[in-house]
């Protein structure tokens, strides 16, 4: 009886957005006297990181500082329509309706100023810091907070924007399956180490190594906390989880997290994760969505590389230590394949 | 630990950006660390009301008598609500899409299709008072036949689940019970191939298990509104399932929420909404209905189980010829939402990789157990499991690195995918090569330099001659019209009086036939299926 360890690896890519489109989302963005933004929305931040993503996209859109931005959801009397946080559509279909609502409370702002400056509003730009000055003469310059006082109380403009984002929605054909799903695909590699017990049929990861490419990395911290959490429900999904443990026989389901598997501390291994960054050309600023997908090619890894530990292959999920006991039974013992 | 390779499509990005890019501290980070974030159960509001649902302990079972005269003169009982006091009570989450017919009851009302199938509701003072008094309700139930396997659920004579579609699955195009791919030649295929590999895959369902369970308090407002404070993960889209069941115009509902406690798909589904309000609207009392954690993971929607057929043929050099796919989703006794993702399923066929021939059917079968839900990666991550534990027994069935193998039959820019769309921004190649680099998993040098830029399209971009049982001769319209969104209310009816009778159809106003999409930006050229030419 002994401990064999293999490795396997998956590859996927995983659509953006509602499949066939037709999911739009608004949003509305303007100023107080004081020239700090309200976002309104009626997104939901699920702990993904909605409200963090939309308020540096419209800063980013604005030439603001994101400490001038403050993301106000969810209220349906105040925030505009939005088709809901699914299908990882909020960076890609929240983030540009916020993008386009920032552009459009921007050239409000560039004019008021260009009026208060007296110059072309063509020769306006924004240095990111809460000033807009002459583009080459720094000192040619007005705060945003000035400009919006301005705006407000002397050239009775309104410093906002409205922006939708839509996917028009494709048609499906019966007979082929012609159809246009997605606009843009993420995508991911994951190699799985695990160690497998032939007298027990349990399972150990050992560690993980991947690469994901999500367009571009919004923010860096936001997409590490989705990859590594994400990759753990894979984990967990792999090798734990299940309400129906005997699968068509609705028998012997859990009631509470005692009785339902998942990993625990003592079960991480380390993940070791690269991103790559090929910017979707419809999505804000290049950015798709890490969401969903990272749990997907942890699953097959997993099953992969117990295949070349021991040389059972588990075609069910989840991959318990019964399935894989009965599995090498089944052979006769372990077969580690060729060491990767 | 986490590494940005910006030397990979370097040329395609501007990295010169100020806020987008940095790794800013999230905005509620404070809150969320110091609980001081406001999420709905932190609204506990003055003279608030608790509901609570009975559930069927039956898979299947007709509803022959319910009794609940005990339960009303229980003490703290301030109401009980019947599905006969359900405006509309019967609705299917994707009506508001225009997907799909109405097939699921508020509150069930002549059987129950699944175990935990909410029957009544009790409003009370607390949640010890409800939960006695639905101890004291009495139904007579009729126990009838259960299917619980999706093929045993096709088979002729296997009992009828939801009597909205008889024969146990959804129904595509007004006549297909599956999603149809059909791309190329795929027995043509598996007859060039060196050799063929079918096999099984399944996978059982998992819970969503968020942090927070579901779960809405509603109050009357003033002007006779409602103010409902909810988990829900798309706000306008229960606030228009709501509008609709309760049969009252969307902005007699203001919701608010937006900080939720983790979803993973488990809140869209909007089952406590509905009696909250409900509950609020009988008593003018707030109406708080949660959740709890062995109810949630007992009887409330969790992802479907899917069964998964994969035959494909490869020629001795590794290049996959044909795929061939058949796949049951388990929807349980209702559809909520699975058969979308039937479509996402097809949609997402044969994987990241370009083959000739690709050949589907996918099935959204209805069986006697809790509905299934969306969940992360709905339609996908099964198919994924499926086509990646295959890809790496094709591997070793040629003799080739599982790497190597990926990247020889990758998808690349400019390749026509099975749906019939060209390929665009693709970067599987490069994760591969990146993910072998961190492993430090050898492949060889023609793979390394191998590019998702490079190679594609050309031949790879035709679409092959398909044969197709039945020849298109004009352009079908879309089973998927214009989202038909916050229609005028109709007046209300009342819900049909006898059991087992088919919904009366469709009451709504038909909405204006939908604008044509601009045909711009996301490839939506219309190409022949029979000819495989533009029109």
């Amino acid at each position: 009886m002994a401990r064999h360890r293999g490795r396997g690896m998956a590859s996927i890519n995983y659509p953006i957005g509602m499949n066939l489109g037709g999911d739009p989302s608004q949003a509305l963005v303007h100023s107080n006297p004081s020239g700090k933004f309200t976002v309104a929305l009626s997104s939901i931040d699920l702990g993904q990181g909605m409200k963090s993503v939309t308020r540096q996209i419209c800063a980013e859109a604005l030439g603001v500082p994101v400490e001038d931005v403050y993301v106000d959801t969810a209220d349906s009397d105040t925030g505009p329509h939005c088709m809901g946080s699914f299908a990882s559509r909020g960076t890609h279909r929240v983030g540009n309706a916020v993008a386009a609502a920032a552009k459009e409370a921007r050239a409000v702002m560039m004019e008021a100023a260009a009026e208060e400056l007296e110059v072309n509003v063509a020769d306006l730009e924004t240095d990111g810091r809460g000033n807009i000055h002459v583009r080459g003469a720094p000192h040619r310059s007005i705060s945003t907070k000035d400009v919006a006082i301005a705006a407000q109380f002397k050239q009775g403009r309104t410093i906002s924007g409205r922006g939708i984002f839509l996917v028009p929605l494709s048609s499906v054909d019966p007979e082929t399956g012609e159809m246009s799903p997605a606009t843009c695909y993420a995508h991911a590699c994951l190699v799985a180490e695990v160690e497998v017990d032939d007298e027990t049929g349990e399972v150990t990861m050992v560690r993980m190594d991947s690469a994901y490419e999500l367009g571009r990395a919004l923010n860096p911290k936001l997409v590490e906390q989705q990859l590594v959490g994400g990759a753990w429900m894979g984990v967990s999904h792999a090798l734990y989880e299940t309400p129906e443990p005997y699968y068509p026989d609705p028998s012997h389901g859990p009631r509470d997290f005692v009785e339902y598997l998942m990993p625990g501390p003592g079960d991480v291994c380390p993940h070791d994760i690269a991103v790559l960054e090929r910017p979707a050309p419809d999505g804000p600023y290049g950015g798709k969505g890490p969401g969903e997908m990272c749990a997907n090619p942890v699953l097959p890894a997993v099953a992969n590389a117990i295949f070349n530990a021991v040389g059972v292959r588990v075609d069910e999920l989840p991959i318990t230590p019964e399935r894989v006991l009965r599995a090498i039974k089944a052979q006769g013992g372990a077969r580690p394949q060729a060491r990767r | 630990m986490l590494e940005l390779r910006k030397d990979i499509f370097a040329d395609e990005r501007d990295d010169n950006l100020r806020e987008v890019g940095k790794p800013t501290q999230r905005q509620d980070m404070l809150g969320h660390v110091t609980a001081t974030s406001t999420f709905f159960n932190d609204h506990q509001l003055q003279g608030m009301l608790h509901l609570k649902v009975l559930r069927s302990p039956h898979s299947h079972a007709r509803l022959r008598r319910i009794d609940v005269s005990e339960a009303e003169r229980h003490p703290g009982v301030r109401r009980v609500i019947r599905g006969a006091e359900v405006p509309r009570n019967l609705n299917t989450l994707l009506s508001l899409i225009n997907f799909g017919k109405d097939d699921e009851p508020t509150l069930a009302v002549d059987k129950v299709r699944y175990k935990g199938e909410p029957i009544v509701a009790v409003v009370a003072d607390d949640e010890r008072a409800a939960y006695e008094a639905l101890q004291k309700i009495h139904v007579d139930y009729d126990p009838l036949p259960t299917v619980f396997d999706v093929e045993e659920a096709l088979k002729p004579g296997a009992p009828v689940v939801n009597e909205t579609y008889p024969r146990n699955t959804f129904l595509y195009h007004e006549k297909y019970d599956h999603q149809k791919i059909r791309f190329g030649d795929a027995e043509r295929g598996f007859a060039e191939a060196d050799h063929i590999l079918e096999q099984r895959y399944q996978m059982s369902p998992i819970e969503h298990a968020p942090t927070e369970p579901n779960g809405s308090i509603a109050a009357p407002d003033t002007n006779g509104r409602y103010v409902v404070y909810t988990s829900t993960q798309a706000l306008f889209f229960s606030l228009d399932t709501c509008a609709k069941i309760l049969d009252v115009p969307s902005n007699t509902l203001h919701f608010i929420g937006g900080t939720v406690g983790g979803g993973f798909g488990g809140k869209v589904d909007t089952v406590t909404e509905p009696l909250s309000i409900l509950g609020a609207m009988l008593t003018g009392r707030p109406v708080r209905y949660m959740i709890g954690r062995e109810e949630e993971m007992t009887y409330c929607a969790p992802r479907g189980a899917e069964r998964i057929y994969i035959k494909d043929g490869v020629s001795r050099n590794g290049r996959i010829l044909a795929r061939k796919f058949r796949c049951y989703f388990d929807s349980g006794a209702y559809t909520r939402l699975s058969s979308y993702a039937v479509v996402k399923c097809a949609a997402h066929l044969p994987g990241p990789y370009t083959i000739p021939n690709v050949y589907a059917d996918v099935y959204c079968v209805f069986t006697n157990r809790v509905p299934a839900t969306a969940m992360r990666g709905f339609g996908v991550t099964a198919v994924d499991f499926a086509i990646e534990c295959q890809m790496d027994k094709l591997a070793h069935l040629v003799g080739m690195d599982p790497m190597e193998f990926r990247i020889l039959n990758a998808y690349r820019d400019g390749d026509m995918k099975a749906h019939r769309r060209e390929a665009k921004n693709t970067a599987l190649i490069e994760c591969v090569q990146v993910a072998a680099e961190k492993a430090k998993w050898r492949i060889g040098e023609e793979f390394k330099r191998a590019s998702s830029r490079k190679d594609g399209g050309g031949a790879r971009a035709a679409i092959p001659p398909t044969p197709v049982a039945r020849p298109m001769t004009q352009p079908q319209p879309s089973s998927y019209d214009r989202p038909a969104y916050d229609r005028p209310p109709e007046p209300y009816r009342a819900p049909p009086p006898e059991p087992y009778r088919q919904p009366p159809p469709e009451p709504f106003r038909s909405p204006p036939p939908p604008p044509l999409p601009p045909a711009t930006t996301h490839g939506a050229t219309r190409f022949s299926s029979v000819f495989g030419r533009r029109r």
